[in-house]
């Protein structure tokens, strides 16, 4: 197996940033309780529960405004606060379930530092009153499941888990749960759902908002691996130390993982807002420039699902709130660098292909939208194109997302099928004579409006 | 579903749909609020009747909560004040144009072939909201044309847009999870498991609810297309829940059933016996001509004249040889109320016999029917109330009484204790407790669980334990006790008595007698069992009334079928008519009525088919049956709702009414009925608790779920003599407890409760006072024998599933379970031929274990090919103990 | 016979109990199915239908949903192979088709002699290591034509088989959930956990 390629954060410009994340993925044997406690591990923990309130936990973690790490970047302290008071049990479910293409960073935690995750657990547990936990790791991910079980057995052993926590009244499991190779089980409530031995298929919020309803109909905080680890860092330093790094709307560090066509791939912990799309695509501590010298053609912010950007977001700072207001968004921090020999058709293909295979099949627009979607560009990758086809591409979009805006309107359940607009979107309006090319000719009628879409030189000025 | 009863009402909130402001309940869901406001969204996935799971996306509409409109689906989002809902606007009809489109891609669009077509909300809504044609030039999805899911039921997969109603049906509905989602995403199909069918009771809806060609059933495929087809609304007589259907005929042939969202009866819901057992009304082995006995001993065809003349002669020196007692009549339950009114009026007005009983044996004493207050299945499913269920398993013999009871306790929190001596439906996900009795002690379990304190041991069989947690499941809220059979080989008097213990002790009960034929509520009604006239009044207390209205009245109270055939096995009934009744099949104990059928000096038999006792008549008249005949009928309710005709008899087939109005004639007896309309109104005239109910009524507007007659509902609907008589109870309750005696005495004198019936009340007392019914324990079975519990299964030899092709294969042979631990002690294995013996016969049936029956007991279903139940059953005790060995 | 051994049961009964809803067990219990068999067969979903108490037709239902469930046999070692976005921009497919080339056989199949099942699959979360691959979901990272042929020859040779152990095998580790365990938290109980009641920090002391 190789080694991960991972840098010590900077911030760009120098500042020492601390290592929230990735202080123990050089080690050897990060991943043992013995190297975890050597190195301050579970020290948060015992903080909070013999010197902190629940309450006052979740006040830091407030205070920190730490954003999700899975994809929809809502303040994790703001949806703890959702749970109707009174109401118990309460569970967290931890997502593990990392899968959305470009994504790598979950599943370093768990092989390197499972006991940072498991902390940060606890710690979720005893803020918000939650007498079971489970951590839904993807199924494929064999080894992160040899660790984690690992790493539990062991803090298990120590009374670090279980009843009477560190010898008190703080009472919690952690169950291990392995998924089984489905993308959509990432969604929360899909999440929930395959928790509870179903085919993984959302649920509809409102109502099944997994904090109000969620396994087995009780209050469920889900959270994202990444997320929870900070949680440590946070109860050690407080939330005030938290919110002191990142910029405005981010806050704190945040895992990138850099891939495709650079040089120096790698995941990185960076802070947030301050380091710019530039700088980690092109600066040498990061994944130091395209390949082969090449130009860039486009990259992918976050995530398969986010709408593509081009040359001229390269110096959007690595901030939710910016990355929004240009059209796309941070998602689940995979950056996908396509240099200038990417066919955009076929790149624009082959993620469709994701979200038509993945789709679960409970919406109509989604399960027969994206395979249709699919269909259609596979055929002009085929050569047996027509122009009309373009036009077809964009209509199909629409009657997913109708108007094709960002952030995206949806006829579907969950976002799923809508994230398949985004690369056939982002591709057709900026490549496609790319497309014409496939197939031979003709004009766009297509009212899109999308911000990262619109974004383009003139190619759509005639809408 | 939310709380309707009356004391709450469901605060409303004010929404806007397409400009206009319309009233919703709070929580009630946009596409319904919409649609009783005539508002139509078009949707796939909805069904009133299930949980919403907004799948299919067509009912989205623009919905603005204040944050401005957002696409929703209807199905899924409830009103709330304020919200404005645009169903037309462009967006709206650009997004569900766009849904149906995608529907369509992998759809084979071979209506042409289709059952469905004409009939296809899929096809309905591509016309209304489509979007012409289809842009989809790639290779749609493909499976394997249609596959059995069920020996009912085909799916063709490709055909199915994947809204999920089937599989929500099976699980959440029928409980039968045995259809589900397979596979993911594009590639999704609705399956089973392999060689596990779909067979459910109620697969049948499925194919009535999937909104395309996708399921379709076995008996109707290719038969017909919507567009032939003739129908008229009808009630299901397959039994007597009286599910409200349509009834569908094309060329004088009936093809199709399809429920009806009666919301007091079925929901829409039917159960597949009663779904496909039209195939016995088209069936070749009706009786077509009447058969006449000659000399050489064989039933040979004969005109109706000479068939009516020869049943005549027998009739009327009969009457000469031993008076009307030596004129009897068993069955009844399969008519319609007007048939049976003809045949009570023929019997007890005119010949002066009280010798008649729609009941073969297999249910309970009338009075008990009668006497006790009635439920609604509304009452039963009242949500937070409580059931007590001492009967047979609902599941089998009221199947879609079960799915309401399902409903009530999965959803509205309905607790249901039963009391039933091996396993049934209701076992395990339903009933809160199982009480199981040992048959013969129902009585003794139903007083330790009412005594209000636990008992110190077993009752009966049933634990202290036990008793104390029913005990607690039932508290002294509303009651609903459903009553009947649960056990052929167990005397229905024990049941009755137990149910008349309930009602002593209990305030606020009331009751559903679970007696399976279809009209058998309305023979009752009817008068015909002993000691009873119509209307629910008893001989006495009728007598002046009926005095003034019919020619003549038996002397005194006249015999049940037990007593009827009895008296016939000892030579004493000159003349027996069978109306529809198979006493050789249906009357538990085989031995009397063999010897009763052989007795009897002359038999004739109205029925539709030549069943096993029809063979034996000496005249048989061919009468016409389910949707040929128009009328009422009589649901376990006593809710009575119209009968719809749409076919002809078979060849000369007649209404039971007509043959009895010819028989009068032929007797110079003046039936004077002329026509279904005459004798409803006649009915109406005559029978007291029919007072009000007219044609009219259950015709019009408000007849629709059918009318429940007026019903002893509140003791305290008379005061003064209720007062007295509760003290009555309470004493003998008392005294019976305090000498160990088990007898319950009785006297309940409610009058009818006054909705219907104020000015008609005049003159008869009615109301059926329940007798005293003494019993016996029975002592322990000896150390060798085991207790016969019988018990029916939906389908079985009967002449509905024998006739119906499709169904008759699926009633299995008959068989023996006994508890695992039982094998050993009587020297027998698994899987054996064993022979079951008691006092009245033997029969060799194959024997399986099953730990649904307890120790000591030995289980059959009664009526199946390969081992007659009923030859076992000794009608004159109690209970029937047998011994197995090997044969 | 493919129903659990008598030990698996008592592991399958072990698993079942750290849920507040038996159901929830299924995905684990078919996972323990496959480890026992190297696929799901229908025998071992009817005996999973009993242990949870739902139908076979249910226990199908969620299998079929997820991708790792095989329910025909597949071969000794399942090599998955990524195609998605960031490998297919550095050759995921490449490798994909030198792969069939090698094995002989399209995506999606199996070799004749049951050793290899080749599937071309989604990013499998090591998207800075591509081109990369999983045989029988342990890590190949960027992996060349050349260090592929090795891994085939290896793999034949028997020689991986601490780092690759049999299809179905997901974890080596078994998480065990000992007497000090919390016990599982039923969903109709509704409780305040203790340390939630004040407004102190959780007690300490027994
Ligand atoms: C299609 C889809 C896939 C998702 N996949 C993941 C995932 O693999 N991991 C994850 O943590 N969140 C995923 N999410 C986001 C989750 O729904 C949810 O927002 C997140 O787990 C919440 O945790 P956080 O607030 O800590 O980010 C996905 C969302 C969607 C719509
Ligand atoms: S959008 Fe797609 S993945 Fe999401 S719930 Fe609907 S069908 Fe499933
Ligand atoms: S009817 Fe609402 S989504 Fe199907």
């Amino acid at each position: 197996m190789t080694d991960v390629d991972t840098t010590p954060p900077d911030d760009g410009a120098g500042r020492e940033v601390p290592r929230i994340l990735t202080s123990r993925w050089d080690l050897a044997d990060g991943f043992t309780l013995d190297r975890y406690r050597e190195s301050g591990g579970y020290d948060a923990l015992r903080k909070a529960v013999t010197t902190m309130a629940p309450a006052e936990v979740s006040e830091q973690v407030k205070a920190a405004s730490l954003l999700g790490r899975g994809g929809a970047g809502f303040p994790a302290g703001v949806k703890w606060g959702f749970c109707p008071p009174g109401v118990y049990p309460r569970y967290v479910v931890v997502n593990g379930d990392e899968s959305e293409p470009g994504t790598y960073k979950d599943r370093i935690i768990m092989e390197r530092d499972p006991h940072l995750l498991i902390e940060g657990v606890l710690i979720a547990c005893y803020a918000i009153g939650a007498s079971q936990a489970f951590l839904y790791v993807r199924g494929e991910m064999a080894l992160a499941q040899e660790r984690l079980a690992e790493a539990l057995n062991d803090a298990y052993e120590a009374g670090l888990i279980g009843h009477r926590i560190l010898g008190t009244d703080f009472s919690v499991d952690i169950v291990l749960h392995w998924g089984a190779g489905a993308y959509i089980v990432g969604e929360e409530t899909a999440l929930i759902e395959s928790l509870e031995g179903n085919r993984g298929m959302p649920r509809l919020k409102p109502p099944y908002f997994p904090a109000a309803k969620g396994l087995y109909m009780q209050p469920t905080v889900v959270n994202n691996v990444e997320t929870l680890s900070n949680l440590p860092w946070i109860v050690a330093n407080g939330g005030a130390g938290f919110a002191d790094l990142g910029a405005e709307s981010s806050k704190g560090t945040r895992l990138f993982a850099v891939s495709g066509h650079v040089r120096n791939p790698g995941v990185f912990e960076v802070e947030f807002g301050v380091t710019t799309f530039r700088d980690i695509i092109y600066g040498e501590q990061y994944a130091d420039g395209i390949v082969n010298g090449n130009r860039l053609k486009a990259f992918i912010p976050g995530g398969a699902s986010a709408p593509w950007f081009f040359d001229e977001h390269l110096d959007l700072p690595l901030e939710a709130g910016a990355v929004g207001a240009a059209g796309s968004m941070l998602g689940s921090g995979a950056i996908v660098v396509m240099d200038e020999t990417t066919d955009a058709v076929k790149a624009a293909w082959r993620i469709v292909r994701f979200f038509a295979r993945e789709s679960c099949g409970k919406c109509t627009p989604c399960r027969e939208g994206t395979s249709w979607l699919e269909k259609i560009l596979r055929r002009i990758l085929d050569g047996h194109g027509r122009p009309s086809d373009v036009d077809k591409l964009l209509d199909i979009c629409d009657n997913i997302s109708p108007a094709i805006t960002w952030p995206p309107r949806q006829t579907t359940i969950c976002p799923l099928g809508p994230s398949a607009v985004s690369p056939i979107a982002s591709a057709v309006l900026r490549f496609r004579d790319e497309f014409f090319r496939y197939c031979g000719g003709g004009e766009i009628t297509v009212l899109v409006n999308g911000k990262a879409y619109l974004s383009t030189p003139p190619t759509v000025g005639a809408l | 579903m939310t709380d309707t009863s009356e004391t709450s009402a469901p605060p409303t909130v004010s929404i806007t749909v397409d400009g206009r402001t319309i009233e919703a309940a709070k929580g009630e869901l946009v596409i319904a609020a919409a649609e009783r406001n005539g508002i139509y969204i078009p949707r796939f996935c909805y069904h009133s009747r299930m949980k919403p799971v907004g799948m299919c996306r067509m009912c989205i509409v623009e919905i603005d909560t204040g944050r401005g409109p957002a696409l929703q689906p209807s199905c899924m989002i409830e009103c709330a004040d304020g919200m404005t809902v645009a169903t037309d606007s462009p967006v709206t009809t650009k997004a569900q144009e766009g849904v149906l489109e995608f529907l369509l891609v992998n759809h084979p669009l071979d209506c042409p072939v289709c059952d469905k077509g004409g009939e296809c909300p899929l096809q309905d809504q591509t016309m209304s909201y489509g979007p012409g044609e289809s842009r989809f030039v790639e290779e749609k999805r493909h499976f394997e044309k249609p596959i059995p899911i069920s020996d009912l039921v085909l799916l063709d997969r490709e055909r199915c847009i994947l809204c999920d109603r089937c599989t929500r049906f099976a699980k959440e509905v029928a409980g039968d999870p045995l259809i589900h989602f397979m596979d993911r995403g594009n590639e999704t199909q609705v399956n089973t498991f392999p060689d596990h069918p779909f067979a459910s009771y109620f697969s049948g809806n499925t194919v009535q609810i999937c909104p395309v060609g996708a399921l379709t059933a076995v008996p109707y495929r290719f038969k017909a297309r919507p567009w032939d087809l003739d129908e008229v609304e009808s009630t299901c007589t397959s039994c007597s829940v009286g599910c409200r259907i349509v009834v569908q005929s094309s060329r004088n042939q009936v093809l199709r059933y399809v429920g009806v969202d009666s919301d007091a009866v079925n929901w829409g819901w039917m159960c597949d016996k009663g779904r496909f057992d039209f195939e016995a009304v088209n069936s070749d082995d009706r009786l077509r001509e009447p058969l006449v006995r000659d000399q050489g001993l064989t039933l040979k065809p004969a005109a109706w004249n000479d068939a009516l003349r020869r049943a005549a002669a027998a009739i009327r020196d009969g009457l000469e040889r031993t008076g009307p007692a030596g004129f009897a009549v068993v069955g009844g339950a399969r008519l319609t109320n007007e048939d049976q009114y003809a045949w009570s009026k023929l019997t007890k007005g005119l010949i002066g016999s009280d010798n008649i009983d729609a009941q073969v044996g297999d249910g309970l004493p009338a009075e008990a029917v009668l006497g006790l207050p009635r439920a609604t299945i509304d009452d039963a499913c009242r949500p937070g109330g409580a059931v007590l269920v001492i009967g047979p398993d609902v599941k089998e013999e009221l199947p879609v009484l079960f799915l309401r009871l399902r409903h009530a306790v999965l959803d509205d929190g309905v607790k249901l204790v039963e009391l039933a001596s091996t396993r049934t439906s209701l076992t395990g996900e339903l009933a809160a407790v199982s009480l199981r009795y040992r048959p013969g002690h129902a009585l003794a379990v139903v007083r330790a669980l009412l005594a209000g304190k636990v008992p110190d041991d077993d009752v009966g069989g049933v634990s202290p334990e036990a008793i104390r947690a029913a005990a607690e499941v039932l508290g002294d809220g509303p009651l609903t006790v459903i009553v009947g059979r649960a056990n052929l080989a167990e005397s229905g008097r024990s049941i009755a008595a137990a149910a008349a213990a309930v009602h002593h002790t209990r305030a606020d009960v009331r009751f559903l007698s679970a007696l399976r034929r279809a009209n058998v509520h309305g023979a009752l009604e009817l008068g015909m069992a002993p000691g009873l006239l119509p209307g629910r009044v008893t001989l006495d207390g009728g007598r002046d009334w009926f005095a003034e209205r019919w020619p003549t009245l038996p002397g005194g109270k006249g015999l049940d079928t037990s007593g009827i055939l009895r008296a016939a096995a000892d030579g004493k009934i000159d003349t027996l008519v069978l109306l529809g009744a198979d006493p050789l099949a249906d009357f538990p104990d085989r031995d009397l009525a063999e010897r009763g059928m052989a007795g009897a000096r002359t038999v004739i038999a109205l029925d539709q088919f030549l069943t096993e006792s029809v063979k034996q008549a000496d005249v048989v008249l061919p009468v016409a049956g389910f949707a040929e005949v128009d009328g009422t009928t009589t649901n376990i309710e006593g809710r009575v709702s119209v009968l719809g005709r749409k076919v002809t008899a078979p060849g000369t087939a007649q209404s039971d009414w007509t043959v009895a109005a010819e028989l009068a004639d032929r007797l110079d007896l003046d039936l004077g009925l002329e026509s279904t309309r005459q004798i409803a109104a006649e009915i109406e005239q005559v029978a007291p608790a029919f007072a009000g109910l007219s044609l009219e009524v259950l015709t019009g507007p408000a007849g629709r779920d059918g009318v429940v007659v007026t019903l002893p509902t509140r003791r305290t609907a008379d005061g003064d003599r209720n007062g007295d008589g509760a003290g009555r109870e309470a004493r003998a309750v008392d005294q019976a407890a305090a000498t160990g005696e088990a007898a319950v005495a009785a006297e309940s004198s409610e009058g009818a409760s006054p909705e219907l019936t104020p000015t008609k009340l005049l003159s008869p007392t009615t109301g059926v006072p329940l007798p005293v019914w003494t019993i016996i324990e029975p002592p322990s079975p000896d150390a060798y024998s085991l207790r016969l519990v019988v018990t029916r299964k939906l389908y079985d030899r009967g002449t509905l599933v024998r006739s119906s092709p499709s169904l008759a294969d699926l009633a299995e042979t008959a068989i023996l379970r006994l508890h695992p631990h039982d094998f050993d002690r009587l020297g027998v294995a698994p899987g054996d031929d064993v022979r079951i013996t008691s006092s009245r016969g033997s029969i060799t049936v194959p024997t399986v274990p099953d730990d649904g029956v307890p120790r000591g007991t030995a289980h059959v279903y009664a009526n199946k090919a390969g081992g007659r139940a009923n030859m076992l059953i000794d009608g004159n005790a109690p209970i029937t103990d047998v011994r197995v060995e090997r044969p | 016979m493919s129903r659990f051994t008598a030990e698996n049961t008592a592991v399958a009964d072990e698993i079942i109990a750290r849920y507040p809803v038996k159901r929830s067990a299924l995905i684990p219990l078919l996972h323990l199915a496959q480890e026992q068999e190297g696929h799901v067969t229908e025998e071992a979903m009817a005996h999973i239908a009993e242990l949870v108490g739902i139908t076979p037709a249910e226990v199908l239902g969620t299998a079929s949903f997820y991708e790792m469930f095989k329910l025909e046999p597949v071969g000794d070692y399942v090599v998955n192979v990524c195609t998605n976005i960031s490998c297919m921009l550095l050759g995921g497919e490449e490798l994909l088709h030198h792969l069939e080339r090698r094995l002989g056989i399209r995506a999606g199949s199996t070799t004749p002699d049951g050793k290899f099942t080749l599937d071309d699959v989604e990013c499998i979360a090591a998207c800075t290591e591509a081109p990369c691959l999983q045989v029988n979901y342990r890590y190949f990272h960027k992996v060349t034509h050349d260090r592929v042929d090795d891994l085939l020859d290896d793999l034949r040779a028997g020689k991986l088989a601490h780092e690759v152990p049999r299809h179905g095998t997901l974890s080596r580790v078994r998480q065990q959930l000992p007497d000090t365990r919390a016990g599982v938290a039923r969903p109709d109980r509704n409780v305040e956990p203790a340390w939630m009641r004040s407004d102190e920090t959780a007690t300490e002391g027994s």
